[in-house]
Order: structure tokens, then C-alpha cells, then sequence
């Protein structure tokens, strides 16, 4: 069966790929793209480690097919950094310690970006739900959560550490 | 889950004769969060994937003369972002957001929800009782039936090889009617449903109950609507004696599964519980409406 021509754009640059039918965007985004940032952890959208964001919305790029992407536009873990300037929400990731293995990592990153995006002032209850579908073992939670309000703290522009 | 040819039908008229020429050997692709998982666990092994995405009626949010119109693929975060569903329908519109996490309502639908046939559906409950109806589209032409109708058995609906559903429309609602939703899972997020109750009801100047409908998910093989549970609370004045009779009455209807997640016994006790809860929330709703 011929492969499907999709075209896209993903962190911001138009793409072109060919894939099959049944591929998911994740397998499309590490072995067409090369975007290998997304992680695979569960495939049944549980974990949330291939979380991206697709026409501003977050999604599990395991629950997704390839061919769905023509026409839409994606943002992956390597596209949230600002070249070589980390987006805050990795810097704060960093300074907190808020990751281990990391496996889960840019997961985390690309839905409390999407988080901040559309609030950039939520509660702790709110980030917390908000990435209840992001499932960490190492951290217990916590030093994430306190990245993602530092993070949204400075992008308000309130200096938390003056 | 490779050999397997994926279309992307653009009208109803389209999407019926693909449907049709494939002989049952295509699925339906709407948000997908349940198909891919059954693709990669083998469940279903399809030749074709037909996504109704491209549809413009399985997408759009409509108010008309006679209520609303919601498309079977629109997701459900979208939903939980519309004024006017959540003006008229909180009821429905709480029991779709319940459905997984931020990433999951990405992609999520109510026709999905529907369609995937669960007994534990979050969404389906609150659209039974809403009164809402499918526009169902199939080789014979289109159809409408109501949501109550549609689920068999876990995993089985009522749609005839070839028919594929379009949207839900969601009645006018009249004065003083609200409707309300509420889950009881083990945590606060991210779980199955162990009991769901909706409650859709409208009262009077004086506070009784004219009319209502009650549906309880996760305690039988499909959704329930429970008439004798409405017929309970109308006429009352949703007083101690019509909650408690209304709490027998949706206890009554239960046939559920012991399971890790409940005992029979606990979640027959538990509808009742949350069946007269969202009584009480939704005359709450009913009477600022």
C-alpha cells in the first residue's frame, strides 16, 4: 500500500513527510523527523511523555495518527527553547531539580508551556490537574510543580529571586 | 498497525460510501483516543481508517430553533469552552471534561465517548439525560435516534454496519431547568468511573420538581436512563423523603460489576448517593436558570 504525503508544520517550519496509514504522529515525529524528544512510555496516552501541542492544543502524539497532522501546525520539545535560550519553564526545570531519569521530562515541559500560554497565573491546584496527565516516578510531583509556578512568576515578570 | 489505508472523508455523502464499500472492515476515527489503543493492543485490526475530522457537521457547535447542535468530533475541550453549551447544559458539558486529562481533551469526543460503548462512560450519562438525540448517517439515508439507544453492550452499539454518527442535538431548554453530573472514582483525577449519576430536571415557581431525568453510568452493562428514579422526584419539592426516594429508586435500577474499583454492593449505595447529590445541584441550577 502507498505511503501517505502529509505536509505540516512543526516548531514552526514547514514539513513534508510520507507515512503509513496506522503510524502515529509519535513514531512520525522520532523515526521520519528525527524529533526524538517526544518519548514513548505507555502508547495508550496514560503517561503523557509524548505530550505536543497541535493548533494549540495539547495532545498525545501516541493517540494520534500521522496522517492527521496534514495541515496542522505542532510544537515538540524542540521547539519550545528560544535557540539557544531555554524557555523558561526549562530553565526553572533545572534549577529546582525538577526531573531524575528525565524520561518524563519533556512531557512536563511541553504541557506546563502550553499551560502558561493561555494562564499565566494558575493556582497550584490548577497546574496540578492541568498536568495530571503527565505521570512522573522519580520526583513525587512536587519540585515540578514549584518549577512551573517559578516559571510562571518570571514570565509574569516578578523577579522571585531578587 | 501498519497495513492499513488511512481517508479523510470531506461530507456525510462521502463518508457513507466509503463506509459502505469497505463491508465492515473499516473503523471510525473521530478523536481517536480509544481506536489507537485498541490498533496497537490488536483488538481490531481494520483495513481502513476513515477519520470524520474533515466533515464540517461532525465539527461544528450550532444553536438552532430547536436547541443545539454538537458534532460528534468536535473535542471535548473545545465543549468545555463553550459559553453557550455551558449556559444551557453544565450538566452535560461536566461530564464531558471529566473524560481524561488536558491532553486527552485535546483530542477526545462525544461521539467517541459514545460510540466506544463503555458502561463507565463520563460523557454519556449527562447526554441521556438531556434528552439529546443522534443524527445517525448510514446507506439508508440519515436517521435520529436517542443516546439511550445506542449502547448494547460494552463495546456494542446500535449503528448498522455501514452508518457512522454525525452529532448530538441537544433540546430547547425552558425556564427553570438545569442539569448536573457528578463521578465517584477512588481519587481526584485521572480513573474510571465506579458510579455516574446525572440528573436533568425543571421546577416550578414554587420549587417542584415538573419534570426530570435520570441516568446512572459504571453500574450495569450500559449506560441506564431510570424512569422510576425521575418519576420519584416529579411533583415533589425535592424534599428529604423525594431524595431518598429517588436514592432507592436509582439504587434499584443497578446490575453492576464487582471489581477492583468497587463491590457491587458499594456501587449500587453509591448511585443512590450521588443520584440524590445531583438532584440537588441540579435544582440549584434549575433555579437560577
Amino acid at each position: 500500500m502507498s505511503k501517505i504525503h502529509v505536509t505540516s508544520v512543526v516548531n514552526g517550519e514547514p514539513v513534508e513527510f510520507l507515512c503509513e496509514g496506522g503510524q502515529t504522529l509519535l513514531d512520525v515525529l522520532r523515526d521520519e523527523l528525527g524529533l526524538t524528544g517526544s518519548k514513548e512510555g505507555c502508547s495508550t496516552g496514560d503517561c503523557g511523555a509524548c505530550t505536543v501541542i497541535v493548533d494549540g492544543r495539547v495532545v498525545c502524539s501516541c493517540l494520534m495518527l500521522g496522517a492527521e497532522a496534514a495541515g496542522r501546525t505542532i510544537t515538540t520539545i524542540e521547539g519550545i527553547a528560544d535557540g539557544e535560550k531555554l524557555h523558561p519553564v526549562q530553565q526553572k526545570f533545572l534549577e529546582h531539580a525538577a526531573l531524575q531519569c528525565g524520561f518524563c521530562t519533556p512531557g512536563f515541559l511541553v504541557a506546563a508551556k502550553a499551560l502558561l500560554d493561555h494562564n499565566p497565573d494558575p493556582s497550584e491546584t490548577e497546574i496540578r490537574y492541568w498536568l495530571a496527565g503527565n505521570l512522573c516516578r522519580c520526583t513525587g510531583y512536587d519540585k515540578i510543580i514549584r518549577a512551573v509556578q517559578d516559571a510562571a512568576a518570571e514570565m509574569r515578570g516578578e523577579n522571585t529571586h531578587g | 498497525m501498519a497495513a492499513m489505508e488511512f481517508v479523510a472523508p470531506s461530507s456525510i455523502a462521502d463518508a457513507v460510501s466509503i463506509l459502505k464499500a469497505s463491508n465492515g472492515n473499516a473503523r471510525v476515527l473521530a478523536g481517536g483516543t480509544d481506536l489507537l489503543v485498541q490498533l496497537r493492543s490488536g483488538h481490531t485490526h481494520p483495513q481502513q481508517i476513515v477519520d470524520i475530522k474533515h466533515i464540517p457537521e461532525t465539527r461544528t457547535i450550532r444553536e438552532d430553533a430547536d436547541g443545539i447542535w454538537v458534532g460528534a468530533a468536535v473535542c471535548n475541550a473545545e465543549i468545555g469552552e463553550h459559553a453557550v453549551l455551558r449556559a444551557h447544559w453544565p450538566g452535560v458539558v461536566e461530564g464531558l471534561e471529566l473524560i481524561g486529562s488536558a491532553q486527552i481533551q485535546g483530542r477526545s469526543t462525544p461521539g467517541g465517548n459514545l460510540c466506544n460503548a463503555s458502561p463507565a462512560a463520563d460523557g454519556v450519562p449527562g447526554l441521556i439525560a438531556a434528552r439529546a438525540d443522534c443524527l445517525i448517517a448510514g446507506p439508508g439515508g440519515e436517521r435520529r435516534a436517542p443516546v439511550e439507544t445506542i449502547v448494547l453492550a460494552p463495546g456494542r452499539t446500535s449503528l448498522e454496519p455501514g452508518e457512522f454518527l454525525v452529532g448530538f442535538h441537544l433540546p430547547k431548554r425552558t425556564a427553570k431547568s438545569g442539569d448536573a453530573y457528578l463521578r465517584f472514582i477512588p481519587r481526584t483525577e485521572m480513573d474510571i468511573a465506579v458510579v455516574g449519576a446525572a440528573v436533568n430536571l425543571t421546577v416550578d415557581g414554587s420549587g417542584a420538581v415538573t419534570a426530570a431525568r435520570v441516568a446512572l453510568g459504571a453500574v450495569a452493562p450500559t449506560p441506564l436512563l431510570v424512569a422510576p428514579a425521575a418519576a420519584a422526584i416529579i411533583g415533589s419539592p425535592l424534599d428529604d423523603a423525594a431524595l431518598e426516594r429517588l436514592a432507592s429508586a436509582a439504587s434499584a435500577a443497578c446490575n453492576p460489576i464487582d471489581d477492583k474499583r468497587g463491590t457491587v454492593a458499594y456501587r449500587t449505595k453509591v448511585a443512590g448517593v450521588l443520584a440524590a447529590r445531583a438532584a440537588r445541584i441540579a435544582a440549584a441550577r434549575a433555579e437560577q436558570y
